[in-house]
């Protein structure tokens, strides 16, 4: 897997398919996101689906390619907001009471645009869930190459 | 009911697996076939969120499994104090199962009251939130409490992981620390 730069990441045919799907995956964690207080889902799963077309990229190219995508800093900072906004959601309550209230208007059921605070929540915890696990999985990776350079 | 306990089955065996096999990506195959089956059966029991948040955390797990244990043999510490694990393992084992018999029977029954709050929840849930997922609006708005201790629990582990795995502070071969790259 480590073969130098030049051919990092698997065989053309599987960095043909990636390219091809690997946006596919993503926009689906997304629609899984935005849809999640209409449908099964929400932002737990579509974090994780985002996280894993990132993975699939590293898996694929190479983890160079995958971090001029969505590099270490920005993970870090993606997984803050999504946290610190998640909190900020909970606290912005206040406004009208108490911790969690759900200030925003409720709307029109089955719209987009509807159930107040539940799709800032999802999108919220779907950033946190995504940047977290993809950071996870590159620590792990970045640990079996530190082994590999020890032998 | 019944291809719920042919899946029950399955799982049991192929835990068995995992537990026996000898070599490492064996033994992760048959815990994501394990994971899998948990999948379907929440599939069977009608909770298609929790199947679909359990088939990508169990894909994303077997992935990281297989990296951090590919063509790594971690070895089983079996020798020396066998006999005295053993007699710890069947001790604690013995405890939790007598602490369990007097526990379990002042428990209500299985299934029995049915949903009591779940009620409230399924009458109030779209009027009250909006959202006509209930999942949703039950895990973001009646208990968005606990969404916020599993956000800070991932968040905790993620610092954790990078804590523990970045570069600075390592020591080299040469005990010298690296501290220019990160």
């Amino acid at each position: 897997m480590s073969k130098g730069p030049k051919e990092a990441g698997m065989t053309l045919i599987v960095k043909t398919i990636t390219r091809l799907t690997v946006g596919l995956i993503l926009l689906y964690g997304i629609y899984i996101v935005t849809h999640g207080h209409l449908t099964p889902g929400g932002g737990f799963a579509g974090g994780v689906i985002i996280a894993l077309s990132f993975i699939h990229l590293t898996l694929a190219f190479g983890k160079e390619v995958a971090l001029k995508k969505l590099s270490k800093e920005g993970t870090s900072i993606l997984d803050s907001l999504g946290a610190l906004i998640f909190l900020a959601i909970a606290i912005l309550g206040f406004t009208g009471g108490y911790f969690f209230l759900n200030f925003i208007n409720k709307g029109v059921p089955f719209r987009l645009l509807s159930a107040g605070i539940i799709p800032l929540c999802n999108i919220a915890i779907a950033l946190k869930v995504g940047a977290g696990l993809f950071a996870i999985f590159m620590g792990l990776v970045f640990l079996k190459i530190l082994d590999k350079d020890k032998k | 009911m019944l291809e719920l306990y042919l899946l029950l089955g399955f799982m049991i065996v192929g835990a068995i697996i995992a537990l026996e096999a000898k070599d490492m990506v064996s033994s992760v195959i048959a815990v994501g076939a394990v994971g899998l089956g948990t999948s379907i059966a929440f599939l069977i029991l009608k909770a298609p969120d929790l199947a679909i948040t359990q088939l990508t955390v169990e894909i994303l797990m077997l992935i990281i499994l297989i990296r951090a244990t590919l063509r790594r043999d971690l070895p089983f510490s079996t020798s020396g104090r066998w006999l005295l694990n053993t007699v710890i393992t069947v001790l604690f084992l013995g405890v939790f199962l007598a602490v369990a018999y007097f526990a379990i029977k002042d428990l209500p029954r299985f299934g029995s009251p049915i949903m009591r709050v779940a009620k409230i929840y399924i009458a109030e849930g779209l009027k009250s939130t909006g959202a006509t997922n209930l999942v949703s609006s039950v895990i973001l708005d009646f208990r968005a409490y606990d969404t916020l201790g599993e956000a800070t629990v991932l968040f905790t582990a993620a610092i954790g992981v990078i804590a523990v795995m970045r570069r600075i502070g390592r020591k080299t071969e040469d005990e010298k620390v690296k501290a220019d790259d990160e």
